[in-house]
């Protein structure tokens, strides 16, 4: 039997049971749709969490004191962390592919401009901040390149804290306090809003040795590696830490990678998107049934035309694809429409509701239109294996 | 040709065996009309069943064309139905769906054929049955003579050698009887081996054989020669 008879013939058993099959397509599409929707939302939301962590750029590699294992003996007892210091910082920014390095110190001070105060987060850090985290300076410059020994007095302004400070006024040259030390605005940062409920913008960024004195600290809290663009991750955090191992005498940091934080989170993302994918399959499982059952029926309905063809020579295996391939195209059809309804569902969802991001992933239309078609050969091989073992006497004699 | 050797068809009916054919051997050449008569329960149907392949006896052998077909898988028998068996059914049985012409082309579709092919063959036996005008109506649309000179043209479009007809005008007037079984008559004259089974004395009388069947066994085998009759066997 040629391909394009089998379809037609499919089709056309298909359409002369119009509403019926109508139906039982729309069980299929409703399953599909609801896939194709809960999809689209769960990778528009995976999607929407990872630029939020890339923000900052994906060639990311960050040091923290402090190793993450468990020894048999408490941290506290012996306390032999060696600090990260100002010169580790220095010493890394000698490692091939490492274009910048930002010491990171945080902490918390009251700022006083004229007659103004309020408390913000002080981020101390170098001179390559903004190109490490992706950050624009919209007045003015950035801290500028000193030495880290001797740095100047210099502070730049986050978006939010220049307009409670100084309003509409230019802060350029003005001088501040920050934690009762006088400092001297250099420039003001472009808004980068929030990250996780930290708010960058309200922030004032000083020179890390300034704000490890303001705080009283010896340890950097963290120091971040800017490594170019197609580097490996992995080598360059092996670098690291041989560097840091070798000015330490042991592993007392901790290296993490972007690619590994994101590997992670990534990681849980996709579940979150599979599992409501698998929600939406139960939907799609009840369209499979409707299909079983619809079948089922047509096979016990023609039972006399079963008989009819095996007399005119249609072999056991025939019939059997004639009935599965009803169930499919039945089914793909549902699939296609679902598809549809799905996608543009999601289309207009994140029309009407751009805070909702939706995404819909070529991945799980092609999976769940696939799905579609392999439970409409599911649905329709019990019954069409009936039919095929039907006794041709038996089945001519129905009616 | 068609050979039949001690043929044995049983049906469980509750705890008893019935005996549906007991024994029947039959030789059938190429070209002969037939026709089996016999009461109701009497093997005549499941004798055509038999010939047509649709069913297997329990015993016995079944040699059609010098291939033993007891022998053949369910595919292989289904491959002989095709191609060499046609079947003619009172209730005509029609798709209900297809058209006059689509019903015809079934068997072609189920074969394999090209679409260019198969058109030139429907066009020629839509002409042959005067069908040429209804060719595009349902089954519903038709009369009785009209859907059985369809089933007719379904059952000889790959030329069978063997028609097997199971009360064909059973379910039609007189008139559209008559034109069908002279339909039937003009397909033998072709060549083809006409079995019919019929309850009708008049239809039973035209054959040139007459086979006649009482509790699966054949009663009586004439041959009708030139207004003499001669009996093939006496069993």
């Amino acid at each position: 039997m040629l391909t394009n008879d089998f379809i037609k013939l499919a089709l056309n058993s298909l359409i002369s049971q119009r509403l019926r099959s109508f139906l039982t397509a729309l069980g299929i599409a409703v399953g599909i749709a609801s896939v194709v929707l809960l999809t689209s939302l769960g990778e528009g939301i995976h999607r929407f969490v990872l630029s939020e962590f890339t923000q900052f750029g994906t060639n990311l590699i960050g040091i923290t004191p402090g190793k993450s294992t468990t020894t048999g003996m408490s941290g506290a007892v012996i306390s032999n962390v060696r600090p990260l210091s100002m010169n580790d910082a220095e010493a890394l920014k000698r490692i091939p592919q490492v274009i910048a390095v930002v010491p990171v110190v945080q902490g918390n001070a009251q700022v006083e401009a004229g007659k103004r105060s309020r408390r913000t987060t002080v981020f101390g850090v170098g001179a390559n901040a903004p190109e490490v985290w992706q950050i624009k300076v919209a007045l003015g410059q950035f801290l500028p390149d000193d030495d880290p020994a001797a740095a100047r007095s210099f502070a730049v302004l986050g978006s939010k804290l220049r307009k409670e400070m100084f309003g509409m006024d230019n802060p350029l040259g003005q001088r501040i306090r920050i934690g009762g030390e006088r400092f001297r605005v250099a420039g003001s940062m472009e808004s980068k809003g929030q990250m996780l409920g930290f708010d960058l913008d309200d922030a004032v960024y000083i020179p890390a040795a300034k704000a490890l004195s303001m705080f009283n600290r010896e340890s950097l809290m963290e120091i971040d590696l800017l490594y170019a663009e197609g580097g490996d991750a992995d080598e360059v955090a092996k670098y690291a830490t041989d560097l840091l191992i070798a000015r330490h005498g042991k592993q007392d940091f901790t290296v993490t990678t972007q690619e590994q934080m994101l590997e992670v989170l990534g990681s849980v993302l996709e579940i979150l998107t599979l599992a409501v994918g698998a929600l939406g399959g139960i939907s799609l499982l009840v369209g499979g049934v409707g299909i079983l059952t619809i079948m089922t029926i047509a096979v016990n309905e023609r039972t006399a035309e079963i008989g009819l063809l095996r007399a005119i020579g249609a072999g056991r295996i025939q019939i059997l694809a004639l009935f599965i391939g009803e169930a499919v195209v039945l089914a793909s059809i549902g699939g296609l429409a679902g598809l549809i309804v799905g996608a543009g569902g999601a289309w207009i969802l994140g029309l009407f509701v751009p805070a909702l991001p939706t995404h819909t992933s070529w991945f799980y239309v092609v999976t769940s239109e696939v799905v579609a078609a392999i439970i409409g050969l599911l649905a329709g091989v019990m019954p069409a294996r009936r039919a095929a073992g039907l006794n041709p006497v038996e089945a001519l004699r129905a009616e | 040709m068609i050979r039949l050797d001690s043929i044995e068809r049983v049906f469980q009916v509750g705890n008893e065996n019935v005996y549906a054919l007991n024994n029947v051997s039959l030789k059938i050449s190429q070209g002969e009309y037939i026709t089996i008569m016999g009461p109701s329960g009497s093997g005549k149907s499941t004798l055509l069943n038999i010939i047509g392949l649709l069913d297997r006896p329990n015993k016995g052998f079944y040699i059609l064309d010098d291939v033993n077909t007891t022998d053949l898988s369910d595919e292989q028998q289904a491959l002989v139905r095709r191609h060499k068996i046609g079947f003619v059914f009172q209730f005509f049985h029609l798709v209900p769906r297809l058209t006059a012409s689509e019903n015809i082309e079934l068997p072609l579709i189920l074969a394999g054929m090209k679409p260019e092919k198969r058109k030139d063959r429907i066009k020629l036996a839509l002409e042959d049955f005067r069908l040429a005008d209804r060719a595009k109506h349902r089954p519903d649309q038709l009369s009785g003579g009209q859907r059985q000179r369809v089933a007719i043209a379904r059952a000889t479009i790959m030329e069978p050698q063997v028609v097997l007809a199971d009360e064909p005008t059973g379910n039609l007037d007189r008139a559209s009887g008559k034109e069908v079984i002279e339909i039937l008559e003009k397909l033998n004259k072709k060549g083809i081996i006409l079995i019919l089974v019929t309850h009708d004395p008049d239809l039973g009388n035209r054959a040139v054989r007459k086979i006649s069947m009482v509790d699966g066994k054949i009663l009586d085998d004439t041959l009708a020669l030139e207004s003499s009759k001669y009996r093939l066997s006496d069993k």
